[in-house]
């Protein structure tokens, strides 16, 4: 049975645990907050991008833009895995992890091969271990980044895309849906796909365009697909606090628990010895008596 | 009847003007192009360069860098990478720039990247000069 110390040393070691979780539960409500409202700013710009393009894919051909164009023979996957930095945010990263993983065997099941374009640390260290390649790293780049990151993976996988390294480019990651709910998501970013362009066909109809329709969308796909980049980075961000957050509070909860169970038997542990001592206080007057 | 037309102004980070103008002069990838209140509907991709617009007579000049502008007959949405207000331009730091990216084009070396370093020169010089055309136009303070 442990010492009284020994209790002790425990109890006041949960409890500066708890300290520890309590002031990472505040860190990270107060970054999702910024991170929220970043995605928030985004949104009117992003929901612009989509409308727009749309709009404009769906008066040229497919065959105008080499980002439009659907190749026939897919043979390499690119996917870019974004995930966090850090841990300690319960299962939100393995979950991503798993996530592309499952996308990547699919593919390659289906005799394709897959590549990696790793955004964080915890990605490139899950996607090490695993047999697939890592093309590109971009590390200890999560934690304040802005559209230039985007800018510059944007860059690298058109650059990738049309050059006939990749013949697909998925992205992955962990889509923000509100504070207790993250969702690992991939979504096909290149070629940028033409279905949702029908939807909107027709409702802006007579445009003037300057330069011509194909001139415009040679500039805009390319700035659309660092914007999709873009928000998958931001909802990463948000939602990576979002999960500490909650790790953060269950941890605290846990100490707290753990702090009582321990006081409990601290205290019993304390009786016992009180009763021990007793017992030995009065069978040795007993004894004294006797004699 | 409406005499002015409503302009904004979006980049990834945030939304820098919603304001109703008078008059928009943007800088468009084919040359300058103007918008007065009950313009038809118009696209144009933005090159590098300084918009400006009029407001109470007054012309206010903005920096952007790449995008595009959304015109229809009541209001303009431009949608830029970068875009800055006159007042919020840094000449120093512009000026330092520019400085920085001519030298490596001056190297002649094979490493430089040209293109960025002619863009890093042209974005530079752009900001400079929308600084002092708001300046000379009284909308900015030195």
């Amino acid at each position: 049975m442990a010492s009284l110390r020994d209790i002790q040393t425990q109890i006041s070691g949960v409890k500066k645990t708890k300290q520890i979780t309590s002031a990472m539960n505040m860190v990270s409500s107060a970054k999702l907050r910024g991170a929220q409202q970043r995605i928030e700013r985004f949104r009117p710009y992003a929901d612009k991008y989509q409308e727009i393009l749309s709009d404009l894919a769906s008066r040229a051909d497919s065959s105008v833009h080499p980002l439009l164009e659907q190749r026939e023979e897919r043979k390499t996957i690119g996917i870019i895995l974004v995930t966090s930095e850090k841990g300690l945010c319960g299962s939100f990263n393995a979950n991503l992890c798993n996530a592309a993983l499952k996308l990547a065997k699919e593919k390659q099941a289906q005799g394709k091969t897959v590549q990696f374009i790793c955004v964080g640390k915890k990605g490139r260290a899950f996607i090490k271990k695993t047999s697939f390649e890592i093309v590109e790293a971009y590390v200890d780049t999560m934690n304040s980044f802005d559209f230039h990151l985007a800018n510059t993976i944007g860059t690298k996988s058109i650059e990738e895309y049309v050059s006939g390294i990749f013949d697909e480019v998925h992205i992955v990651f962990g889509k923000f849906v509100n504070i207790i709910r993250q969702e690992p998501v991939a979504t096909q970013i290149l070629p940028v796909e033409q279905s949702a362009a029908e939807d909107a066909a027709g409702a802006t109809s007579e445009y003037l365009f300057e330069p011509s329709v194909e001139g415009l969308l040679a500039e805009l796909l390319p700035r659309y697909v660092k914007v999709q980049i873009y928000r998958g980075l931001l909802d990463t961000s948000a939602s990576e606090n979002a999960a500490r957050m909650a790790a953060m509070d269950n941890a605290t909860k846990n100490c707290e628990d753990l702090a009582d169970s321990l006081t409990l038997k601290y205290n019993k542990a304390r009786q016992a010895g009180i009763t021990t001592e007793l017992m030995d206080i009065v069978s040795g007057s007993e004894a004294l008596k006797n004699a | 009847m409406a005499n002015t037309i409503h302009f904004e102004i979006v980049t990834p980070d945030r939304q820098l003007l919603s304001e109703d103008v008078e008059y928009v002069g943007a800088p468009g990838i084919n040359g300058e192009f103007g918008v007065l209140p009950n313009h038809i509907p118009f696209l144009s991709a933005l090159g590098i360069g300084s918009l400006y617009y009029k407001k109470n007579g007054k012309k206010y000049y903005v920096f952007i860098a790449g995008g595009f502008a959304e015109v229809s007959p009541q209001k303009v949405s431009v949608l830029a990478e970068v875009a800055e207000k006159a007042e919020e331009i840094d000449i120093e730091r512009a000026q330092k720039a520019a400085d920085k990216a001519e030298k490596r084009l001056k190297q002649q070396k094979e490493k430089v990247d040209f293109a960025r370093a002619q863009a890093q020169v042209a974005r530079s010089i752009h900001r400079i000069r929308c600084r002092e055309s708001a300046v000379s136009e009284g909308t900015c303070r030195m």
